[in-house]
């Protein structure tokens, strides 16, 4: 495989659709485009069948605009909302069953470093919260455990939204939802720390009302596992369907969140990481 | 061997029609090739592929990834083949640019999806179509979708060793074998 997977075989520019020329013409591949380039080139997620002002589809865009690599990045989602937007994510993506993203990225991963030796190929194992904090948090966790050279992203909604709104691991404590008429019982999962301290070199949290932090922070996480060892990041999705907001207010729900301190930026950086860090951002 | 009477044809067959290989259809030797689930030379799968090109109202070529994307010399060279040899067909191309599953958001003008190729051939109200370049499980999957729901009659170019499931099958297809084919093509329109 090479990147001329991204060219049109000669005679057929005309008969491939408008959007596939447009991908190859005007898309991020190879071009090492950014979030503050988003609208000026095709992006690699449009027309997603999410609610309206889901946080979970504007992270995940701002996470594919982050992507260092996008025509050498595998993903692996599962199933939760993020997982009815994958269908419309022109990169090569693989669905697993819920909560197996991090097994089969651990075999992912494992597999292209026999296949491509001599060259760089990322995994990024991405899932909501239910995926990743509750239902495969055995797996994610033995992925750390294990060191797998791979990043975990959580879309964090603190909720099953995609089922009705049954409370998550993630959920706040006392959060009522449609499944959880009384409130939550117990605190929030505190997975940084978790992630930070079962193995992996970095770990952070974010928001999407902070498109900078968040897209270094995915560069970080997804370099530093190529040569380092398994990375995590939770981003916080705000989800007017189930907390019942209006769709306009996500941004600013995501703000309050941030000052009231029930949802807190925190970045986890292991020595060795730091000292990676320093390289590669100097370089640039 | 082959022991079935069981034969691939045109449908519509009904929501769920049998894989064709679990009614005994087995894929042919090399130098063979299969018409309606029947083993027979491949010099006779060409001749009979240009006779339903030929005389197909509305034939359609649907190239799949494997040639589309211009990943290996090998790909580019059997793409200007199929280019060619559907031009000369006659026959109109609809892309299978990817495998992801778009439904319900494919333009089926534009393009067709392994998932749902049902809508493809009927807004364009295809009667012949061939596949070729297309991953081997994904054209099982959209063979057996069109023998399920539509009436059109099924070509595939195959790379590797065939496809049960479409009513006719040429294996080992690569550059050569498809000039091969529009040499049968243009020879029979010749003659006509
Ligand atoms: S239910 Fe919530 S998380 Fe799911 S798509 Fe709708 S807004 Fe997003």
């Amino acid at each position: 495989m090479n990147n001329k997977i991204y060219e049109i075989s000669p005679g057929f520019e005309e008969i491939m659709p408008k959007d596939y020329r447009d991908l190859v013409n005007d898309g991020p591949f190879g071009k090492k485009l950014g979030v503050k380039d988003l609208g000026t080139f095709k992006e690699l997620l449009e027309e997603h069948p999410l609610c309206a002002g889901c946080g979970l589809a504007l992270s995940k865009r701002l996470i594919l605009a982050s992507l260092p690599s996008p025509e050498n990045t595998v993903i692996v989602g599962t199933t939760g909302c993020s997982s009815l937007s994958f269908a419309q994510v022109a990169i090569h993506n693989i669905h697993s069953i819920f909560g197996n993203q991090n097994a089969v990225a651990t075999g992912l991963k494992r597999a292209l470093e026999i296949r491509f030796p001599d060259k760089t190929k990322d995994v990024v194992a991405m899932g909501g919260d239910g995926a990743i904090g509750d239902i495969g948090l055995g797996m994610v966790m033995h992925s750390w455990f294990r060191g797998e050279k791979f990043t975990t992203i959580m879309f964090d909604n603190e909720a099953y939204a995609n089922t009705g709104g049954q409370e998550s691991g993630m959920s706040q404590k006392g959060a009522v939802l449609n499944m959880a008429p009384t409130g939550k019982k117990y605190a929030k999962l505190p997975m940084p720390e978790i992630a930070r301290d079962a193995g992996c070199v970095y770990s952070a949290s974010v928001t999407p009302a902070r498109p900078k932090r968040l897209e270094k922070m995915v560069r970080r996480a997804v370099i530093l596992a190529r040569k380092l060892g398994p990375t995590y990041i939770q981003i916080y999705c705000p989800c007017p369907t189930n907390y019942k907001f209006k769709p306009s207010e996500s941004l600013k729900r995501t703000r309050d969140m941030e000052k009231s301190g029930a949802y807190q930026i925190k970045e986890y950086i292991s020595p060795a990481a730091e000292e990676l860090i320093k390289k590669f951002e100097e370089v640039k | 061997m082959q022991e079935t009477n069981y034969r691939v044809i045109n449908g519509p067959e009904g929501y769920l029609p049998p894989a064709a290989a679990s009614m005994g259809v087995v894929l042919p030797d090399r130098g063979q090739a299969l018409i309606e689930g029947r083993i027979v030379a491949e010099k006779e799968a060409m001749e009979k592929i240009a006779e339903k090109l030929l005389s197909a109202k509305n034939p359609y070529f649907f190239p799949g990834p494997l040639i589309l994307w211009a990943w290996n010399d090998k790909a580019v060279e059997k793409a200007k083949a199929i280019k060619e040899l559907a031009d000369t067909a006659g026959a109109k191309i609809i892309p299978m640019s990817d495998y992801r599953p778009k439904y319900p958001m494919i333009n089926p003008a534009e393009e067709i999806n392994p998932n749902h190729p049902n809508l493809t051939i009927w807004h364009n109200k295809i009667d012949v179509c061939v596949f070729v370049g297309v991953h081997c499980h994904y054209a099982n999957l959209a063979l057996k979708i069109i023998r399920g729901g539509t009436d059109c009659y099924t070509i595939a170019l195959c790379a590797n060793y065939g496809h049960e499931d479409a009513m006719i099958s040429l294996r080992d297809v690569h550059a050569e074998e498809v000039r091969n084919l529009t040499a049968v093509i243009k020879k029979m329109k010749g003659g006509k």
